[in-house]
C-alpha cells in the first residue's frame, strides 16, 4: 500500500493539469484514469487503421494562456494550428466565409449586406470589449455571494470595482448578453439570415437549447474568450488532435514527477470521518492519499464516487438538479479523398472549418426535433478537415473529417436500441452533409458515430454532456456546480473537485484543473 | 525596376495578397494571403515552399577552386568532401564580416557557393593567378527552398531515385517531371529540409509539379514573413537584418566579425592562410567585445507594461528586424547591447529575440532589460539570455525514422 499526498480520479484534461500543478509544487500525485489512455474527452484514437480521430473535442481556444506558460506545454508537446476561415455553405447554392483580415471578410460581406458589412467590425468591437470585460472572471475562485469569506469578500469587491469600470453603455450591452437569445441579440445587428446564422451558432454548442431561447447569447460569448498567441476569439488546432493537448499536459505532469495509471478504474473515494482518505479501486485495491480530487462532472463526483450520507441533503438535491442533457454527437469520417462543395468559391476555404447552418430558422428547426427527445432531420454540423493541415492525421492524400452535430437526444427510443439509434443518427449526418457536398457518400472509407449516450459509455460523460454540465446561467460561476461549493472544496474534508464542472466551465480551458490545484495548495494539503 | 524570377508566372498567380518587395533586385513575395500566419505554420507543421532564387549563386570550376574558397572563406574547405554541403562565413582582412552562405563540392574541382550579396568581384580578386573559372550563374538557375516535417515524403514522391537517406548538408542530382534539378538538405528554417536549384527554363515545371501533390503532404507557397519568424526561432543571423556586410557600409560601427555574430565555430584558424586570419586570431586570443545570444522576453512584463494603457497582451504579429536597445537594469541606465531581430514563436509560445550584448552580460540565465515602446512610451521589459537555436527539433538533422513529435526543443536557461 502506498501513500500519496494527492490522488486525482480521472485523467481528462483537467485532472492531468491539476495534478501537474501539485506535482510541480512538490506533492506525491497520483492520477488514476479509467480508460486505456489519458485525456478524457481530448483523446486521438486510431479507430480505422491508419487514420487518426480526434474523437470528440476537436478544437482549442480557450485553453488559458497561464497554463500554457506555467506548465511550459509547448516543451511538451503542444502545437496549435491557428484556423482562418469559416465556409458556410447556404441552400440556394450560394455560401458564405469569413476571413481573418478585415478586407477579404468585407468583401464578402458586402456581397451579402451592405449594412452587415458596416455593422461587423462594431460587432467585433463590442463582442471583443465584452470578452475583456468578463476575462478576469474566468480566472478568480468563486466566492459564494451569501458567504463570501474574507478572501471571497475582497473577489466580489474587484468584481465590483471592474463592472462599474466598464460604464454604462458596456454593463448594458453586458445585461443584454447575459439575458437575451442570440437570436435576438444578433437581431440587433445584423439583416442577412446566413451572417447571422454562422455568427449565432457558437451560441447553441454544447447547450440543450435553440437559437431563440434566452440565455443563448452568453453561451455566445463564453465562445468569444478564447485566446491564442494574445488575439482574442482564435480558434486553432492542435496538431495530432486534441489528445496531443492531453498529452502534453501529460507529459508536464510526469516531468514534475507526477505518475498517472491508465486501465485503472476508481471504484469509490474512501471515506472516513467525513474525510477522503484515498481511494478503492475497481479491483479492491486501496490507495490511500491525504488528498482526492475528482476531475469527473459532479454526478459522478458526488453521486457514484462517494456515498450519499457522506453529503448534506440539500447539496445532494442541488446536484440532482444540476442539468447535463448532452445535446451533440460527434460523428468522425476517414475520407478516401477531398470532399466537394461545388459552392465553395475559393478552394483554400477547405482548410478551415465549415458550418452546415444556413440560417437561425434552421437551427431552431434542429432543435424543435431534438426537444422531444430525438435527434435533428437536418443537423446543425461544425466541421473540420484536420488532415488538410496536419500531416499525421491520415496517409497522403487521404483525409479524416470531424463532424460536431447538434442536436442528438441521449435516448431516442423511436429509433429502436442504441446502435439502432446511432445508425440512424449517422445516417441523418451524412444525408445531410451530401446535400451540400454531394460527393460525399463515395468518398467514405470508415465512419465513427457518437451519441451523447455513446459519449457518457466512452467517456463518462454523464447524459453525453460536452461541459461536464450545461453552460447556463444558473449553472456558472458561483452555482457551478452548486451554491457554496464553487471553490473546488466539497462538503467532505480533504475532497476536491477539478473538471470542467467547476468554475470557469467546458472547452478544453485548463482552468478548474488549474484554479483547484491553487486552491488545494493554498489550504496547505 | 524589380526583375522577376523563373517562378514569377506561378508565384504571381498565388500571390492574392499582392504584398511583394525587392530582394536582389528580384520581386518576393512577403506572404502569399493576407495573412502570414499560416505560412509560418506550414514550415512547422507540414512544408512551406520559399522561392529563393534572388540568392547569389557561383559556379567555380578548376584545379584551384578549393585552393581559392579556401582562401577566401572561414571553414577548412579540403574537409568538404564531394556531395557535401557547408554552411561557412567570409571576411576581410580585419576580420570583419563580409557575407555568409553555403557552399556545395559538387565535384572534386567544382562548386557552387551561394551568398547574399553580390560576390563575384571578391572571388576574382583573391583568385589572381589560380587556375579557376569563376561563374555567376544567378540568373539562370531558379532556387526553390522546400521546407518543413513532410518535406522528405512530398520529394521522395516525386523523384526519379531516391532521397529518402540524403544526409543533413548532402547534395545530390535527381529529376523530377523529367527536369533535372540539384537537392541540398539545406534550409533557413532549422526544419527538416531542401534546397532544390533548377535550370531557369524549367522552374516552372518544377514548381507545378510541387503544388499539384502539395495539398497531399500539406504543403503551401510561404512569403518572406514567414521565413523571418522560422530563422529566428532556428537562431540563424541574416545580412542586413542582423548584421550589415563589411563591403556594404562605410562605417566601423556597422562592422562585425564572426566571433560576435556566434559565427566562430566556422573559423578555421589552423588551416593555410585565408582572408582575416590574422585579425580573428588576434580576436579570439582577446576574446570578442560582443556575444551573439538569445533572450526570452518575460510575457508578464509586456503585459503589464500594456495594463498601464489599460489594455491587454499584445504580441507583435509579424517578425522585426529594428535594433532595440538591451539594458542591465529596469531603469533603463546601463545599456549592455541591442536586440537585432526578434518574434513571437507561436510553436515555442514564447516572445524570443536575437541580441548583440558585453560578455558579461551574455551568460546562460542572465537577466537583461529590453526596450519596448508601447503607444509611443518607452518601457524596460525583463528578459532572460538564452541558448539558441530557439528551436532545435531532432528532424533537422535525423533521418526518415527520426520521430516527429512533440519536437519542440530548443534553448534554454
Amino acid at each position: 500500500m502506498q501513500n500519496y499526498d494527492a490522488i486525482v480520479v480521472g485523467g481528462g484534461h483537467n485532472g492531468l493539469t491539476c495534478a501537474a500543478y501539485l506535482a510541480k509544487a512538490g506533492r506525491k500525485t497520483l492520477v488514476l484514469e479509467r480508460r486505456h489512455q489519458v485525456g478524457g474527452a481530448a483523446v486521438t484514437e486510431e479507430i480505422h487503421p491508419d487514420f487518426r480521430y480526434t474523437m470528440c473535442s476537436y478544437v482549442v481556444s480557450l485553453l488559458r494562456p497561464e497554463v500554457i506558460q506555467e506548465l511550459e506545454l509547448a516543451k511538451h508537446g503542444l502545437h496549435l494550428i491557428p484556423y482562418e476561415t469559416s465556409f458556410c455553405p447556404m441552400e440556394n447554392g450560394d455560401s458564405f466565409a469569413s476571413y481573418p483580415d478585415a478586407a477579404s471578410s468585407r468583401e464578402e460581406l458586402l456581397r451579402h449586406s451592405k449594412h452587415d458589412a458596416e455593422a461587423m467590425p462594431r460587432f467585433s468591437n463590442m463582442m471583443y470589449d465584452m470578452a475583456f470585460a468578463v476575462k478576469p472572471i474566468l480566472g478568480a475562485v468563486p466566492p459564494d455571494p451569501a458567504y463570501p469569506g474574507l478572501r471571497g469578500l475582497r473577489t466580489l469587491k474587484d468584481l465590483g470595482k471592474h463592472i462599474q469600470g466598464l460604464g454604462t453603455d458596456r454593463f448594458h450591452q453586458l445585461s443584454k448578453i447575459m439575458t437575451m437569445s442570440v437570436s435576438d441579440f444578433l437581431d440587433e445587428w445584423f439583416e442577412s439570415p446566413i451572417i447571422k446564422a454562422l455568427m449565432g451558432l457558437n451560441g447553441i454548442i454544447g447547450t440543450k437549447l435553440g437559437p431563440k431561447s434566452p440565455g443563448t447569447a452568453y453561451v455566445l460569448l463564453h465562445h468569444y474568450m478564447g485566446e491564442l498567441d494574445g488575439a482574442f476569439t482564435a480558434w486553432g488546432w492542435q496538431r495530432g488532435g486534441t489528445g496531443g493537448v492531453s498529452d502534453a499536459i501529460a507529459s508536464a505532469a510526469r516531468s514534475h514527477g507526477a505518475e498517472i495509471r491508465v486501465n485503472s478504474p476508481v471504484a469509490q473515494v474512501l471515506v472516513e470521518n467525513g474525510k477522503a482518505v484515498g481511494v478503492v479501486m475497481e479491483n479492491g485495491d486501496e490507495i490511500r492519499a491525504k488528498t482526492v480530487v475528482s476531475g469527473a462532472d459532479p454526478r459522478v463526483t458526488f453521486r457514484k464516487l462517494v456515498e450519499e450520507k457522506e453529503l448534506p441533503d440539500d447539496f445532494v438535491a442541488a446536484i440532482d438538479r444540476f442539468k447535463f442533457r448532452g445535446s451533440s454527437g460527434k460523428v468522425n469520417l476517414s475520407l478516401d479523398t477531398l470532399p466537394e462543395f461545388p459552392s465553395m468559391r475559393d478552394p483554400g476555404l477547405i482548410r478551415g472549418m465549415t458550418e452546415i447552418c444556413p440560417s437561425m430558422d434552421y437551427l431552431e428547426r434542429a432543435y424543435d426535433d431534438a426537444n422531444y427527445g430525438g435527434f435533428s432531420k437536418r443537423p446543425y454540423m461544425d466541421i473540420v478537415i484536420p488532415s488538410t493541415i496536419d500531416p499525421t492525421m491520415a496517409p497522403p492524400g487521404k483525409h479524416v473529417m470531424s463532424i460536431f452535430v447538434q442536436y442528438a437526444g441521449y435516448d431516442m427510443p423511436e429509433y429502436g436500441d442504441h446502435n439502432q439509434q446511432r445508425e440512424a443518427f449517422g445516417n441523418a449526418v451524412v444525408d445531410t452533409l451530401s446535400e451540400f457536398a454531394p460527393n460525399l457518400k463515395d468518398i467514405i472509407l470508415h465512419r465513427q458515430v457518437l451519441t451523447p449516450w455513446d459519449l457518457e459509455q466512452e467517456i463518462g460523460l454523464s447524459e453525453g454532456n460536452i461541459f461536464l454540465g450545461e453552460l447556463t446561467l444558473d449553472q456558472l460561476f458561483f452555482f457551478r456546480p452548486a451554491p457554496g461549493w464553487a471553490d473546488y472544496r466539497t462538503p467532505i474534508r480533504n475532497y476536491y473537485q477539478c473538471g470542467s464542472g467547476t468554475h470557469p466551465g467546458g472547452g478544453i480551458t485548463a482552468g478548474p484543473g488549474r484554479l483547484a490545484a491553487l486552491e488545494i495548495l493554498r489550504a496547505g494539503k | 525596376m524589380p526583375l522577376p524570377t523563373p517562378f514569377h508566372s506561378r508565384t504571381a498567380a498565388c500571390c492574392t495578397s499582392q504584398s511583394w518587395q525587392e530582394w536582389s533586385g528580384y520581386l518576393a513575395a512577403n506572404s502569399y494571403q493576407m495573412e502570414h500566419i499560416q505560412e509560418y505554420i506550414a514550415v512547422r507543421t507540414g512544408s512551406a515552399l520559399f522561392d529563393v532564387s534572388p540568392l547569389y549563386k557561383y559556379h567555380l570550376r578548376g584545379r584551384d577552386a578549393a585552393r581559392l574558397l579556401d582562401r577566401v572563406v572561414t571553414r577548412d574547405v579540403s574537409k568538404c568532401r564531394t556531395g557535401q554541403v557547408i554552411y561557412t562565413a567570409w571576411c576581410d582582412d580585419d576580420g570583419k564580416i563580409i557575407d555568409d552562405g553555403t557552399l556545395a563540392r559538387v565535384g572534386e574541382d567544382f562548386f557552387r557557393l551561394t551568398a547574399a550579396i553580390p560576390t563575384l568581384d571578391w572571388l576574382q580578386q583573391n583568385a589572381l593567378a589560380m587556375q579557376v573559372e569563376i561563374e555567376d550563374v544567378s540568373p539562370d538557375y531558379g532556387a526553390l527552398a522546400l521546407q518543413g516535417p513532410t518535406s522528405r515524403a512530398l520529394l521522395q514522391s516525386l523523384v526519379e531515385g531516391d532521397i529518402s537517406d540524403l544526409g543533413y548538408f548532402r547534395i545530390v542530382d535527381e529529376k523530377i517531371a523529367g527536369v533535372p534539378l540539384r537537392i541540398s538538405r539545406t534550409g533557413f528554417t532549422g526544419d527538416l529540409g531542401y534546397e532544390l536549384f533548377v535550370e531557369a527554363e524549367h522552374a516552372e515545371t518544377l514548381w507545378d509539379a510541387l503544388l499539384e501533390h502539395g495539398l497531399d503532404y500539406q504543403m503551401r507557397p510561404a512569403g518572406l514573413q514567414a521565413l523571418d519568424m522560422a530563422r529566428i526561432e532556428a537562431g540563424l543571423v541574416q545580412l542586413d537584418a542582423d548584421f550589415t556586410s563589411t563591403r556594404q557600409t562605410i562605417f566601423d560601427a556597422q562592422r562585425n566579425t564572426p566571433y560576435e555574430l556566434g559565427l566562430g565555430w566556422t573559423v578555421k584558424l589552423g588551416k593555410d592562410f585565408f582572408v582575416g586570419q590574422e585579425a580573428l586570431r588576434a580576436e579570439k586570443a582577446r576574446g570578442p567585445a560582443l556575444q551573439t545570444v538569445g533572450i526570452v522576453i518575460d510575457l508578464a512584463g509586456v503585459e503589464s507594461a500594456y495594463s498601464k494603457f489599460g489594455m491587454p497582451l499584445h504580441l507583435p504579429y509579424t517578425s522585426w528586424n529594428e535594433a532595440t536597445p538591451i539594458y542591465s537594469d529596469g531603469d533603463r541606465r546601463n545599456q549592455v547591447g541591442k536586440a537585432t531581430s526578434g518574434t513571437w514563436s507561436p510553436i515555442l509560445k514564447q516572445y524570443v529575440a536575437m541580441t548583440r550584448l558585453k560578455p558579461q552580460n551574455a551568460a546562460l540565465g542572465s537577466r537583461v532589460y529590453i526596450e519596448q515602446s508601447i503607444e509611443g512610451k518607452r518601457f524596460a521589459v525583463p528578459a532572460q539570455v538564452v541558448a539558441m537555436p530557439f528551436f532545435d527539433p531532432p528532424r533537422k538533422r535525423g533521418d526518415a525514422n527520426t520521430p516527429n513529435t512533440p519536437g519542440n526543443s530548443g534553448g534554454s536557461a
